[in-house]
């Protein structure tokens, strides 16, 4: 009868005890930058309120800690384990309500239609990131990743809280299933075994490496055909 | 071999006299005449010959291996398999096969044209004189005379109402094409100036095609709407989307620097035309922490908490601040149109 008050207890327990391992970790890797409170310095923003799921994203992707402060951190080897970011998080979410680490079930395949993501993608996504998600370049030494090779969960969280210069797409504008579509669309067009159907993709970056290629190569090898055909022949005296 | 034996009527009448000789008054230049003819090794070498022969029909034979290879490729090959190759990466294998035989056989034959050409046909130098342009004498006569006959048996210069009716009806064909000019108008008169927002008309999110309400909006999102009452399917969709599109951010109120921009938001809700001033280009490459949204066409720069007026690039005014508000029941409205023409300048801009 009392069976789930006292579960209810254990969970409490052990969010707390996880809480607590996660102050211990971010006073070693993040109090520097952002505080010794998540308030923020002039190193690093306040993380109050930016929730689990900015959390996973930043330290899974290896972002997080940063090496050095620079235009943008680059994504790098993840030091920590599952269970140490799970910590962190937990930590950090208790400073303040934010999005919390997504679940399979809201950014797995099931249900998500594809065509509808390539529009959400196109009209949200594809003027940083390019159409099917190659990146491109940004200001002053930023740029928008390639999100090849980048896991569903990330990219879920990387739309739901905007990390460092992205524009976040809340569930307010860009719904659940909307970011299941764009996820399935993805892996559609820049997975791991999409089929490039034109051949040699050039980096799939557009019309400027494609111009490029067409200039150098295409014209290059008719020129060289147009010098062998008006070419000398070769004389059987040397004159 | 025959074929280097120049005859001689083709040889430069000039060569024979004109080498070594003093220039006449007429000719101050001498005529140099032709290089020497030289030979090639397989004029000259019958193997050498053979083995051009035997490479032009190697050529020949591996167009028709690639046609048919083409044509079992197309029979064979599913159009859903795909193939690794080095170093284009996955590809489909149907396209690849279909491109590469068909690629080979008409190399080939223009391969094995040119070399055939260049070593087995005869490249004896040919001079062939030119003749003057003009007719002769007596076939001019004899047009002129043709033409005469022609203009008698005709009577137009008796059947005066002929003529003339003739010469109106080709005066008045031109006609035609000058009215068809005004499908060059009409003017836009002031298309340019307005687009759909007018006071009152909701914000609804391109994503959700819901109205949407302050709190939709987080700081640091990036959101797109268009005029309530638009739909895609709009025959007029386009047209009007190009001008309407709307990006919506919202920034900390502290953080906006121009007044204006301020007064005309909504609680740090800012509504910003989507389209470049410069060529019109769709920007919305915006850097949340900075403010900053990048044209990506030209790299024109506009800064989001200042009144988006440009930092950068080739864009010559300000990006539309379009005012908005909240109506009485909590969703985000337009309190009118944009204050100035969206877009690139134009002539009648001002």
């Amino acid at each position: 009868m009392f069976a789930p008050a006292d579960k209810a207890q254990a969970d409490e327990t052990a969010q707390s005890l996880a809480i607590e391992e996660g102050k211990q970790l971010y006073s070693v890797g993040c109090a520097t930058c952002h505080g010794t409170d998540g308030q923020g310095t002039t190193d690093g923003p306040s993380l109050v309120g930016v929730g689990a799921a900015a959390v996973d994203f930043q330290v899974a992707t290896g972002r997080m800690p940063a090496q050095q402060p620079g235009a943008q951190v680059p994504k790098k080897k993840n030091i920590y384990s599952q269970a140490e970011i799970d910590q962190l998080a937990a930590y950090i979410a208790s400073l303040g309500a934010g999005p919390s680490i997504p679940t399979e079930e809201q950014y797995g395949p099931e249900g998500a239609d594809i065509a509808k993501g390539g529009e959400l993608f196109r009209t949200n996504c594809a003027q940083c990131h390019n159409f099917t998600g190659k990146g491109g370049a940004l200001t002053h030494g930023k740029f928008a990743p390639n999100l090849e090779g980048v896991s569903a969960k990330h990219i879920y969280e990387a739309m739901q809280t905007g990390p460092q210069n992205m524009p976040s797409f809340p569930d307010s504008t860009l719904t659940e299933q909307n970011k299941k579509d764009i996820i399935a669309y993805l892996d559609a067009v820049n997975g791991e075994d999409t089929v490039s159907r034109g051949g040699l993709e050039l980096g799939g970056i557009g019309p400027v490496a494609e111009g490029l290629f067409g200039w150098i190569f295409g014209l290059g090898t008719l020129i060289a055909v147009a010098v062998w055909v008006a070419a000398r022949t070769a004389k059987a005296k040397k004159s | 071999m025959s074929s280097q034996d120049i005859p001689e009527e083709n040889l430069p009448a000039a060569q024979a006299t004109a080498h070594g000789e003093l220039a006449d008054e007429k000719h101050p230049f001498a005529d140099p005449g032709l290089p020497p003819h030289e030979h090639r090794i397989q004029d000259v070498d019958e193997r050498a010959a053979k083995r051009s022969e035997r490479s032009v029909a190697l050529m020949f034979t591996v167009s028709m291996l690639a046609t048919i290879g083409f044509i079992a490729s197309y029979v064979a090959i599913d159009h859903d398999k795909s193939v690794f190759v080095f170093p284009l990466g996955h590809i489909n294998a149907l396209n690849f096969a279909l491109g590469l035989t068909l690629g080979v056989a008409l190399f080939c034959i223009g391969a094995g044209a040119v070399h055939w050409a260049r070593t087995l046909m005869s490249d004896v130098e040919v001079a062939d004189e030119r003749h003057p342009i003009e007719a002769s004498p007596e076939v001019r006569a004899k047009v002129h005379a043709d033409f005469k006959q022609g203009a008698k048996e005709s009577v137009i210069g008796r059947r005066k109402l002929i003529r003339n009716t003739m010469l109106g009806a080709v005066a008045l064909v031109p006609l035609s094409g000058v009215v068809l000019l005004r499908d060059l108008g009409p003017l836009p008169e002031d298309k340019l100036r307005h687009t759909l927002w007018s006071k009152g008309k909701l914000l609804v999110n391109m994503n959700t095609n819901e109205p949407l309400r302050p709190s939709d909006v987080a700081v640091g999102s990036l959101t797109f709407a268009k005029p309530e009452g638009l739909e895609e399917h709009d025959h007029a969709f386009q047209n009007e989307i190009a001008k309407a599109a709307l990006m919506i951010v919202r920034i900390q109120p502290d953080d906006i620097k121009d007044k204006r921009e301020l007064e005309w938001s909504h609680e740090g809700i800012v509504a910003y035309s989507k389209i470049c001033t410069h060529v019109g280009c769709p920007i919305s490459l915006y850097e949340q922490q900075t403010h900053h949204v990048l044209c990506p066409c030209h790299q024109s720069t506009f800064d989001l908490s200042d009144g988006a007026r440009v930092i950068f690039g080739p864009a010559g005014h300000a990006l539309p601040q379009l005012r908005i508000g909240v109506n009485d029941e909590g969703y985000l409205e337009a309190l009118g149109d944009f204050e100035e023409p969206v877009g690139p300048a134009f002539w009648e801009r001002g």
